[in-house]
């Protein structure tokens, strides 16, 4: 190799010169955003239909099944002691861990005015109030009985029957509920300029339907300065809810007895692995709507760079409180706990427990390559890799514990659910992904006064003069 | 009853308007305040609506009175329901068990919170909305709108200051024309 010489003529160029690739083309007119939005409304990619009808079909098989468990009764669902909870909690934690990216991406970000969060919140919340919706389908699905659903509600006792208000399952009831409610809230109120724009382009039943939602949005200064203090409020609201949520979940386990669920760090273990599997279906997501609704410009590589980065930041404190609750158990004085811990690393669900760890601790690093970041096609694997991974974490969680109790008659040595529970998770699946599709089609995916204020923002940042300093004070003369 | 103009022009960008606003302001015509005077724009611009002087917000009063009202419900409510309207049989715990109670009272206090929040919106929502009133499409694309409410005798200086300001389109309405 030849020593290279240096060329006088180089010009070198400080880091600090150098053009980072913009999130959003900032040349973009306001027409053009939305037209490219409305027109999402009205012609996606053949795709669209794919998975649409793909979703409707998985759907349709699940409901199948459902009708099947709930004329013959649950044990056509492989659902015999100890393995009472089958994949129906499990699943129903991973979509409750779904829901919260979004409240992530919308909420937080908007309070951190993080303005790259702008092209994406909106599928994100959309994401979530469906995520919630599917969760809550799982406690009807999992009670078997499902008339007497208003058990678990918080409700004053008439009737001398006693919601026990000391259990974590009641207070799961009205924390879901609330989040549910807010969210649905926050998702419709942000939208309110947009379906005012919908309104102005609509013809029709469709006009008459964004005309009532925009409850008379004009876009005065009267309504964007309330608009303003009630968005900021909600997302103020809507944090500590999303948080007490999962945290309560957590406590559904970690108040019982059960070996390694007796843990004080469950709730925030849960919290972040929440996080974590909201925002891979974020990525997914992003993916897939990007191509179906032609959303190129805004749905960008560098936004999509920011997201697997924060994924990875979320997906390291995962690790970090996986590590801290292993540690815990083994160096802990429980040997019931420990024993669990080493059942689920070595016996029958070992091969599950290995996957779990590798998908989401060593995968993420993935995220950390530049080259892999912003190929399309390697992040749709990943982040698929990731939500396997978090599916897998909520299966070891309520799986294993049950097989290696305290009682030894009651451990098995081989458990699987059976077709209708996995047809039931199936169509729970294909029902979030039909709901979806379906929202993206009627209402705009991609916020579009919020990517106007983005792109207005910017240019005008980007014309401000320089702020020169002040001229120094004139030094003293020397005598 | 009184009858009034309504001025509607469209402009550009926010510098046009917000000049716009400043000349109605110092142009001392009689026939109008500046409270009736209105900016309609695609995206929030706090800056140029400040030029119209202050506008109160009330919001935040009403999320307070939620979250008072939503937390009072969800422990009183709850406890008196177990506690005091009936009895209940309970071996020696407390009749009314706090700490399960405190976490129900947060949900409810942050649900309550919430629904004033929204409906305290929508109400300002209802008050200022008058259907009637000039509206243009292109206030959701990408114009900016200055609606003035005025004395008829006004409307021709208001005509001439949006002009001078470079208005795309002006548009007018009386009271009279909307009741036909």
């Amino acid at each position: 190799m030849t020593p290279t010489t240096h060329d006088e003529h180089e010009v070198t160029v400080e880091p600090r010169f150098v053009i980072k690739p913009k999130d959003i083309n900032e040349e973009i007119s306001w027409a053009q955003i939305n037209e490219d939005v409305l027109g999402s409304l009205e012609r996606p990619r053949p795709l669209y239909w794919v998975i649409f009808f793909g979703s409707l079909a998985a759907f349709c098989w699940g409901v199948y099944c459902e009708v099947y468990q709930y004329r013959t009764g649950l044990g056509v669902a492989a659902l015999e002691n100890p393995q009472v909870w089958g994949l129906y909690i499990a699943t129903f934690i991973f979509w409750i861990g779904m829901s919260h990216s979004g409240t992530l991406l919308s909420a937080i970000l908007l309070i951190m005015h993080a303005d790259w969060r702008k092209p994406i919140y909106r599928f994100a919340e959309a994401m979530t109030t469906f995520s919630l919706m599917t969760a809550g389908l799982f406690v009807l699905v999992h009670l078997g009985r499902i008339w007497q659903f208003y058990y678990v509600v918080a409700y004053p006792s008439e009737r001398w029957t006693w919601p026990n208000f000391s259990s974590p399952l009641v207070w799961d009831a009205t924390a879901i509920g609330s989040y549910l409610t807010t969210s649905v809230i926050f998702l419709y109120f942000g939208m309110i300029p947009d379906l005012a724009i919908c309104r102005d382009k609509a013809h029709g039943f469709r006009r008459t339907f964004y005309r009532v939602l925009s409850v008379g949005w004009k876009g005065t200064d009267w309504q964007w300065a309330n608009f303003r203090v009630t968005y900021l409020t909600l997302a103020c609201l809507l944090i500590p809810l999303a948080v007490s949520v999962h945290s309560i979940v957590a406590t559904d386990f970690a108040v019982s007895q059960q070996p390694g669920w007796h843990t004080t760090s469950f709730p925030p273990y849960f919290v972040a692995g929440a996080l974590y599997s909201g925002c891979a279906a974020i990525i997914t997501l992003f993916i897939i709507l990007r191509y179906t609704f032609r959303f190129e410009q805004y749905m960008t590589i560098p936004i999509l760079e920011k997201l697997c980065k924060l994924t990875f930041a979320i997906s390291m404190v995962w690790t970090y409180l996986n590590v801290v609750e292993y540690a815990s158990v083994w160096y802990g004085t429980d040997p019931y706990a420990k024993q669990a811990l080493i059942f689920r690393a070595t016996g029958l669900y070992a091969g599950w427990w290995w996957s779990m760890n590798i998908l989401g601790s060593v995968v993420p690093f993935a995220l950390t390559f530049k080259a892999l970041r912003t190929h399309i096609p390697t992040m749709m694997v990943v982040s698929l890799l990731l939500n396997l991974g978090m599916w897998i974490e909520r299966f070891m969680i309520v799986t294993p514990t049950f097989a290696h109790g305290y009682y030894p008659w009651t451990w098995t040595d081989h458990w699987w659910p059976n077709w209708v529970q996995i047809g039931i998770i199936l169509g729970s699946f294909g029902w979030f992904t039909m709901l979806f599709m379906l929202f993206c089609k009627i209402f705009p995916s991609v916020s579009m006064y919020e990517v106007k204020e983005m792109v207005y923002h910017r240019i005008r940042a980007r014309k401000v003069p320089v702020p020169q300093p002040a001229p120094s004070a004139p030094q003293p003369a020397e005598s | 009853m009184r009858k009034y103009s309504h001025v509607l022009a469209l402009f550009n960008d926010f510098e046009a308007a917000a000049h716009a606003i400043a000349a109605l302001r110092e142009s001392r015509l009689q026939g109008f305040k500046m409270r009736d005077v209105m900016l309609k724009s695609p995206i929030d611009h706090p800056e140029c609506a400040e030029e119209l002087g202050e506008r109160p917000v009330y919001i935040q009063l009403f999320t307070l009175m939620g979250a008072v009202l939503g937390s009072s419900l969800g422990f009183l409510a709850i406890s008196a329901a177990q506690a005091n309207f009936l009895r209940q049989p309970r071996g020696g715990f407390p009749l009314v068990p706090v700490p399960p109670n405190m976490v129900i009272t947060y949900e409810l206090f942050i649900l309550g919170a919430v629904f004033f929040t929204i409906i305290a919106c929508y109400v300002v929502f209802w008050l200022h909305h008058d259907k009637d009133v000039l509206y243009s499409q292109e206030i959701s694309v990408d114009k900016i709108g200055i609606l003035v409410k005025a004395d008829p005798s006004a409307v021709a200086g208001i005509r001439d200051i949006f002009t001078r300001h470079h208005a795309l389109e002006i548009s007018e309405s009386t009271d009279a024309a909307r009741q036909k």
